[in-house]
């Protein structure tokens, strides 16, 4: 994992996002209050013009570029959720030296943890981390069982699928859908449809690279 | 909607830019990022004192920078909070070795930026986590109690310790102490509309009321019927007093806040009420506090918040204030 690539799958993910805007927004109109499509098409389009000023840094400080970009450019709690996932990454030991796929998945679990503690928000409360925490999981446990690497891959896009349909049938306990109660029910999470939408892309892209 | 504005992406700048410049004799403002700074600086080993939030709720928190209260305050855009990059910047310009206490409203986006910028920070910092409102437990913007009116109170009376050479871990004990002493709600008459979005936050009938309404519309207890203003208050005071327990000849502050959008003559008529009660149950209201402290936009409707005192406590209320929005004994 280069710099390079994180700017190109940013590039997939940003035509990924933009072909499912209208339905993401319907989701988030129908139990959140309709702003999530635009803070992550901004979140994105921010990270993208970071372009040449970080494609020559080493992984850390390029890593928390970005980091600090969502976090004062989106705002909120999604920027500080989405920053905290870019800041724990660039804090991976001797990332500066190259990232395989191990180290990847590695930074990106410990990723998903912060985020996780910085929510406060759990697998079965109907948010995003209903596909971050079974992805995270699932990349880790293919590491450890010495699978191969397009095995590993092809499962995670369809745990965060099963993750982000789980979330229809969740009663919301945190975040803006929490309010709604039982209203909320047979709706999926438009944070966890969006970052179902961002991990496929990433998986896809590297297994047909 | 009607607002004065020119456009939505001007209408924070040029509303801080106004800020500043009437009152250039208290305050600085700096911006990109946002923050606002005594026009004095911290003097040498006294413990610097920052909260922000979201903009919309003026004048907290920049009416409450100056002598006696805040060091800087960070205003996020209308109804957002602001981010790290502004506290660390605020922290820059206002950290004099002494510390960093950041006071914060209990709100997700809020609690989560505060955090980070205190996770950034170099030097010794702390919190305080403010959670007064006791209308609901969780609510569409919060896991737990909101922090809303006694962030003021918390703010004057940790802005006097401060002031007085209270040292960092002083003013955060102080700090929770007011909060957990303090009691709030709040009834909406209206809605109110942020400018980006051009529309109402919630819609509500001529003839209801959201009882229990957060600081940004946010759902309360119930939506009930108008009543009349002796109903409204009893019910408010009923509920906080549940919650405080304030005993019978207890001190308390009452302090009647506006939320923007109702005239002080109805919230003078709200304290006349509120004595009304109060008197009856025998607590003794020793300190007032009525006005627009903290509002949400232009939104029709009022909070009570009871923070229940003693000498310590009146003693830092009591001391000079001299900010945009509060000031007394200089």
């Amino acid at each position: 994992m280069s710099v390079n690539f994180l700017i190109h799958r940013a590039k997939e993910i940003q035509a990924v996002i933009d072909a499912n805007a209208s339905e993401i927004e319907k989701l988030d109109q129908e139990i959140g209050d309709g702003d999530h499509i635009f803070n992550v098409q901004r979140g994105i389009k921010l990270v993208i013009e970071l372009e040449a000023v970080i494609k020559d840094l080493p992984m850390s400080k390029a890593l928390n570029q970005i980091a600090m970009k969502v976090l004062s450019g989106i705002g909120g709690s999604s920027g500080a959720l989405f920053g905290t996932l870019f800041m724990t990454m660039a804090k991976g030991n001797d990332i500066d030296n190259g990232v395989d796929y191990k180290k990847a998945i590695e930074i990106f679990a410990d990723g998903v943890e912060a985020v996780k503690q910085r929510g406060k928000a759990d697998v079965g409360e109907k948010t995003m981390m209903d596909v971050l925490i079974p992805v995270s999981n699932c990349l880790k446990k293919g590491v450890d069982d010495n699978k191969d690497v397009k095995e590993i891959l092809k499962e995670a896009i369809e745990v965060a699928e099963k993750g982000m349909f789980s979330t229809k049938d969740l009663l919301a306990t945190k975040g803006r859908a929490s309010f709604l109660g039982e209203r909320a029910k047979g709706h999926i999470d438009p944070g966890a449809r969006s970052s179902q939408l961002m991990i496929k892309t990433v998986c896809e892209s590297v297994l047909n690279s | 909607m009607k607002k004065f504005m020119n456009s939505a992406d001007d209408f924070l700048k040029e509303s801080l830019q106004g800020f500043g410049a009437a009152h250039q004799d208290i305050v600085n403002c700096n911006y990109d990022p946002n923050f606002i700074t005594r026009a004095t600086p911290t003097k040498e080993g006294k413990v610097a004192l920052i909260s922000g939030g979201g903009s919309g709720h003026e004048p907290m928190h920049g009416g409450l920078v100056g002598y006696g209260m805040l060091d800087a305050a960070c205003p996020g855009f209308v109804f957002s909070s602001p981010t790290p990059d502004q506290m660390l910047a605020a922290v820059e310009k206002v950290d004099s070795g002494a510390g960093v206490l950041f006071i914060v409203k209990n709100y997700s986006g809020d609690v989560m930026n505060f955090q980070m910028a205190a996770e950034m920070m170099q030097g010794p910092n702390e919190s305080v986590l403010t959670n007064d409102d006791v209308a609901v437990e969780d609510s569409s913007f919060t896991t737990g109690r909101r922090g809303v009116a006694a962030t003021v109170v918390v703010e004057k009376i940790v802005g006097s310790l401060a002031e007085h050479g209270g040292s960092l871990q002083e003013c955060k004990a102080l700090g929770d102490k007011v909060n957990k002493n303090s009691g709030s709600m709040g009834v909406a008459f209206s809605s109110c509309t942020v400018p980006a979005a051009g529309k109402p936050n919630f819609d509500i009938g001529d003839d209801e009321m959201e009882f229990g309404v957060g600081i940004h519309g946010e759902p309360g207890r119930r939506r009930d019927k108008m009543k009349s203003a002796q109903e409204i208050t009893n019910e408010l005071l009923e509920a906080i007093n549940e919650d405080l327990k304030p005993e019978a000849n207890e001190e308390i502050l009452l302090f009647v806040n506006g939320m923007g959008g109702t005239p002080l003559t109805e919230l003078y008529l709200i304290y006349d009420n509120a004595k009304n009660m109060l008197d009856k149950k025998n607590i003794n209201i020793s300190r007032s506090l009525v006005g627009n402290f903290c509002t949400s936009l232009e939104m029709q409707g009022a909070s009570i918040t009871l923070t229940k005192l003693d000498e310590e406590l009146v003693k830092h209320w009591d001391s000079n204030v001299h900010t945009a929005a509060m000031r007394w004994g200089m």
